[in-house]
């Protein structure tokens, strides 16, 4: 049996190895492909550029590149950008969070969800224009970019949990009901897992949003030290290259932020999937097996209906 | 106290199910209910697991009570392995490990739902069922897709279940409960009406 168990770890591991390098070959390989479609948008831009002639309508990526590394050197820069990355993830932040729980309480109490529910779709369908230019009379230029951050995100995290919550399947928690599942095991591995695609979906296409909704809420309210007073001043003073300079670190700074998010969220679910139960060792099989546990085990609730042979 | 239904009256999506349905079940040993599919056997069981409420008449001496049930699905959990699954219910890995054993399932210990046959999952939700420390023990189509050799290991597990509570066992096919059931019980329905076949004990 040993010697089977030998023969059996040695066959996965090298299957997993195969499997890692597989995966790092496709990774490579989609790396390579990315470049290459860069590469080629970069020569249709340039091929554009040569066509067009006018540095005032389309500047060219070399001079989109060199006016990036000059703003790269300015301090205002930095701070426009941190100021802008703070306001608008503030305001993304509030929004995930009030979002979320509005939509646990409009699934648990019908008469918010009847309460909320106009309000709700009266933000969804006002322009985004109208609630700058509202907000710009009843507050100051900073806070207005967190508050239309916020009221952009509030309605999308809101109707994707509110549906997450809603398709939890009714058999698990019947299932958890008859197990006795305590109400803290069935957010944990029941809840949870069931709305985190749903959530994942909401904060990735919100913060997307956030950063469309809030630059243009600094273009419009132009606070001190951010992108979008920068947007709007290269637009006054006819800088073509500088406009499209800014506009890529917003680009960048909104793609970085997303993949970031998405990564947190991942390994947050992966948390909640895998932790706080009763340990489970790496390799149940190797237990199964005969070998000696490395692991305790909780011995606070023993289960007297197992016959132990 | 015996478990025990009294004139129960159930219905589903404004159809009649069950009808002044009384049944008491003995103190232990295997219940046995065969019939076509829709009669109401599964609505009976959730009656019994307290899943449902009757609408007329009441089961009494649940209260308090552990019910394991093992449903006709699986109702496993996908974000979960199969140790995980039944860990998540046993909570102590040594025993956990131990079903997994029994069920011929150590290999596919790390295995996600996804990723193991009906057969396995099958195995996952009776050993589940079986595991958990319960006063009774409802089993609805319990050896869906499983073959002969295995039904006959969980016949065993079944039996020595059996001998400390009672087992409420609902099958359309009769061998499964000709086998392992103390009282049998033919149901027609719905409304569901049921009659004493055979007395094994």
């Amino acid at each position: 049996m040993p010697a089977q168990n030998q023969e059996r770890k040695r066959h996965s591991y090298s299957r997993t190895k195969a499997r890692f390098r597989t995966r790092r070959e496709n990774k490579e390989g989609r790396r390579w492909y990315w470049l290459l479609v860069a590469f080629v948008w970069l020569l249709i831009w340039q091929i554009l550029y040569l066509l067009v002639q006018q540095d005032l309508l389309l500047a060219s990526p070399l001079q989109v590149f060199l006016s990036l590394a000059r703003l790269c050197t300015q301090l205002d820069f930095w701070l426009a950008a941190l100021f802008s990355l703070l306001r608008i993830e503030s305001g993304f932040l509030l929004g995930v969070i009030a979002g979320t729980i509005f939509a646990v309480l409009t699934v648990r109490f019908v008469w918010i969800d009847r309460f909320v529910y106009p309000a709700i779709s009266a933000i969804r369908s006002t322009p985004i224009a109208s609630f700058i230019i509202l907000a710009l009379v009843w507050m100051s230029s900073g806070k207005v970019v967190i508050f239309i951050v916020f009221l952009m995100v509030l309605p999308i995290v809101w109707a994707n949990v509110t549906e997450g919550i809603r398709k939890i399947d009714p058999q698990l928690l019947e299932m958890a009901a008859v197990f006795q599942l305590n109400r803290r095991q069935i957010f944990r591995y029941i809840d949870i897992p069931s709305v985190s695609p749903f959530f994942i979906a909401a904060a990735t296409t919100g913060l997307g949003l956030a950063w469309k909704a809030g630059i243009a809420a600094e273009v419009l309210s132009t606070p001190p030290h951010s992108l979008g007073g920068g947007l709007y001043e290269a637009k006054i003073y006819l800088e073509t290259p500088e406009l499209l300079a800014y506009t890529a670190v917003i680009v960048i700074l909104s793609l970085l932020l997303e993949k970031l998010l998405v990564r947190v969220l991942h390994n947050t679910g992966r948390y909640f999937q895998h932790h706080g139960r009763t340990e489970i060792p790496g390799s149940m099989a190797d237990k199964a097996a005969g070998k000696p546990s490395e692991t305790t085990t909780d011995k606070k609730q023993s289960n007297s209906g197992v016959q132990t042979k | 106290m015996n478990i025990r239904a009294e004139h129960v009256t159930a219905a589903y999506d404004d159809q009649l199910i069950l009808s002044d349905f009384s049944l008491e079940l003995p103190g232990q040993g295997i219940i046995g209910f065969s019939g076509p599919s829709g009669c109401g056997k599964t609505t009976f069981l959730n009656l019994m697991a307290g899943l449902i409420e009757p609408s007329e008449g009441s089961v009494s001496g649940i209260a308090r009570k552990r019910i394991g049930v093992v449903f006709q699905e699986d109702r496993l959990l996908p974000w979960l392995t199969a140790a995980e699954n039944l860990d998540l219910i046993i909570r102590n890995t040594e025993i956990t490990s131990i079903w997994l054993r029994k069920i011929q399932l150590s290999e596919q210990a790390n295995y996600y739902p996804s990723e193991l046959s009906g057969g396995m999952k099958r195995r996952i939700a009776l050993a589940r069922g079986l595991a958990f420390d319960c006063d009774l023990l409802l089993l609805d189509e319990p050896f869906q897709g499983l073959d002969q050799a295995l039904k006959e290991s969980f016949y065993e597990m079944i039996r020595e279940a059996a001998q400390t509570k009672p087992v409420l066992l609902v099958s359309h096919d009769w061998s499964e409960i000709e086998e392992l059931a103390d009282q049998i019980y033919k149901a027609v329905g719905p409304p569901m009406m049921i009659t004493p076949v055979i007395s094994n004990t």
